[in-house]
């Protein structure tokens, strides 16, 4: 861990309010720190406090207390606009469930982070051609998300997380709907993104995508409570299929 | 925001709106038809008190019209029957102290108005024997059709000439050429010398003829020195025994003002002057510009009460862009949730949504105009309505229907805004 690490999360805790008097620890004190160009996976059983860290590390919630620096801010204590500034231009995100806007059109959703950072859809209108093009969608970038398959759809996702240039790309369980052979495919996307200087964090269940990963965070009532270090020798199969 | 990022999000509203053309086409129907109601009901309230207006306009809006009035408690007395003769009403000599005391009078023409039948071979019509001055036409508005009007030599040497409206000449002389032709008024012969047109009655009503033999618009036009010679000032009317007699001078005198200016400071100086000498009040006075200023308030709450009917329609269309945002915002959480994500502050959230309402109602109330102004020309055409559409019922229906889309676009926008990014995007 030579290079300056992008992410440093500094004893976070976030505690929720539910029904009036039940709170619930999501977070007990969590200390990582990610270095940039890491492929990390996050994993856990349900409950563990991954989805809640996600949330925290793509700047969707702030932590009840501690601190997270994101490149060089601290971004713990920011106020709405300016997370969203953040999560615009940092951060890339991809979904589950793919999350693509249904009346815009390929290359429309690519340019959506771009759009809300007051980009010109005809100025941002190449790079996010070449970025559909690197998923190889380049010859649908009029059709619709109801007219792609799901894999091709999690592709539109990839790119649109691209668009914005960030600093991490969060992944929120991106093979979860789709089939083994598809999912693959976007993994191996994902691996090349890796190995091209991208740093990944990826949230899953699934040991077979944990593997790929350099590094696994397993969670556990709030806290992490096994890091270690995956065998290296994912990145370069990816690049293979690729 | 950037010009050409506006445009975008207007874009992305128009898009998402295509989205569901059903729902959107419903949604914008109730400003269409507040829009459309708004201007037509304006046009048709306009149009109605057009016609009023005009009708007023033509009696002169700088003539002043004093008539003579049976003085009611006089008329009870001779309730009785006998020979009583009924002394009232407006003398020579009022017209001449008009033409002098009051500023402003350019003339006054005295009129005296005896129903009379006129006969022409085997037609006999009742009429109305208007003996008065050579400029009329000047002052009343009336419109020669044929030959002409009486003139300054008929006046002076008291000619048995006579000009008669072509409503009655149309009777009289179904088939003759009315001019140079005699008809016979109280055993006196006539000589036609015009056919003239009165422009304050118009022809649909001059046409109609009406089982009661009323004399609507048979008016005959003699000198009314004639009329003084002949008729006498002493009119008998009935039979015997309740033969009612009355000595009426002048039944009209209507007086000719320089400019409106004049018109209503001389009304009470008219009153003055004639009360000195008639305390019965046997006369009254109609000033036309007045009966146009009542018919232009008149007017004016008649617009407020259509206007508020209509804007109350235009007020449930809001509510009803209203309703069908707060659903396309439950509708869409998910893709707000993705937008917050993806850098999308709350301020472009609103916009969006903002931006959607406004398409629709100003996208609605665009149609309602055209249509707005189609309706009243059915209505023309339909029901022979005269109808006006101004520019100002446009004006304000669209500017209504652009801001009825701002303030119910308003609370689904903010709602849209405050979610939750992480509810959003957890959001089934």
């Amino acid at each position: 861990m030579k290079s300056k690490s992008i992410i440093r999360i500094e004893e976070i805790v976030k505690r929720y309010v539910l029904g009036g008097e039940h709170e619930v620890l999501a977070l007990n004190g969590v200390d990582v720190s990610i270095p940039e160009g890491e492929y990390v996976a996050i994993m856990g059983p349900s409950g563990s406090g991954k989805s809640t860290m996600l949330n925290i590390l793509g700047c969707l919630d702030r932590p009840t207390s501690g601190r997270y620096f994101l490149g060089e801010q601290d971004v713990s204590t920011m106020p709405d606009d300016d997370l969203s500034e953040v999560r615009g231009k940092r951060i890339g995100f991809i979904f589950q469930s793919y999350n693509l806007i249904a009346q815009l059109t390929v290359i429309e959703n690519i340019q959506v982070p771009l759009f809300y950072q007051g980009q010109n859809l005809k100025d941002s209108y190449d790079r996010c051609a070449e970025l559909a093009e690197l998923v190889g969608l380049g010859d649908r970038l009029h059709h619709r998300p109801n007219q792609l398959s799901g894999g091709q759809q999690q592709r539109v996702a990839v790119a649109r997380s691209l668009a914005n240039d960030p600093l991490m790309i969060l992944a929120d369980e991106p093979t979860g709907n789709l089939d083994s052979k598809t999912g693959i495919e976007v993994l191996n996307m994902i691996g090349k993104l890796n190995a091209d200087g991208k740093t990944i964090v990826l949230v899953t269940h699934d040991n077979m995508v944990a593997e790929r990963a350099h590094r696994v965070l397993h969670m556990k009532d709030g806290k992490v409570d096994r890091d270690f270090r995956n065998p290296p020798r994912e990145s370069s199969e990816a690049k293979k299929v690729a | 925001m950037q010009r050409s990022q506006f445009i975008s999000t207007v874009h992305l509203g128009v898009k998402s709106l295509l989205l569901h053309k059903l729902r959107s086409g419903l949604t914008m129907l109730g400003i269409i038809f507040g829009v459309c109601s708004v201007i037509s009901m304006l046009a048709i309230g306009e149009g109605a008190s057009y016609e009023a207006q005009e009708a007023i306009k033509k009696l002169g809006s700088t003539n002043i019209i004093i008539r003579s009035l049976k003085p009611p408690d006089e008329a009870s007395d001779s309730g009785g029957g006998g020979n009583f003769e009924l002394n009232y009403g407006l003398t020579y000599e009022d017209g001449a102290r008009l033409q002098s005391t009051i500023p402003g009078v350019v003339r006054v023409l005295p009129m005296r108005i005896i129903r009379e039948n006129v006969r022409f071979n085997v037609n006999l019509i009742p009429c109305q024997v208007i003996g008065t001055l050579p400029f009329y036409p000047g002052i009343v508005g009336v419109d020669i059709v044929k030959g002409r009007f009486l003139c300054d030599a008929d006046e002076k040497h008291q000619q048995n000439v006579c000009a008669i409206t072509t409503a009655l000449a149309s009777r009289l002389f179904p088939y003759q050429a009315p001019l140079d032709q005699a008809v016979k008024i109280a055993g006196v012969y006539y000589r036609v010398v015009g056919l003239v047109q009165e422009l304050n009655t118009p022809d649909k009503r001059a046409q109609t003829e009406d089982p009661e033999g009323e004399t609507l618009d048979n008016f005959v036009y003699i000198p009314i020195s004639t009329s003084r010679s002949r008729f006498g000032e002493t009119i008998f009317r009935g039979s015997f025994p309740n033969i009612e007699a009355e000595s009426v001078e002048l039944h009209e005198i209507r007086v000719k003002m320089a400019s409106t200016e004049f018109v209503e400071t001389a009304a009470p100086q008219i009153k003055n002057v004639l009360n000195r000498f008639h305390d019965q009040g046997d006369y009254e006075v109609i000033v036309p510009l007045q009966l146009l200023r009542q018919a232009e308030a008149t007017k004016r709450i008649f617009n407020i009460v259509l206007g508020s009917i209509a804007a109350i329609s235009l007020l449930v269309g809001g509510i009803g862009i209203m309703n069908i945002m707060l659903a396309t915002v439950t509708e869409r959480t998910r893709e707000i949730g993705v937008r917050r994500a993806l850098g999308a502050k709350k301020q472009d959230i609103t916009t969006q949504f903002l931006v959607e309402t406004v398409v629709l109602s100003v996208g609605g109330g665009l149609i309602g105009v055209l249509i707005g102004v189609l309706v009243p020309l059915m209505v023309t055409y339909l029901a022979d309505m005269k109808t006006i559409v101004t520019w100002w019922s446009v004006a304000i229906a669209f500017s209504i229907s652009g801001a009825i889309g701002i303030l119910f676009g308003l609370y689904p926008a903010t709602a849209a805004a405050n979610l939750d990014p992480i509810d959003a995007l957890r959001h089934e």
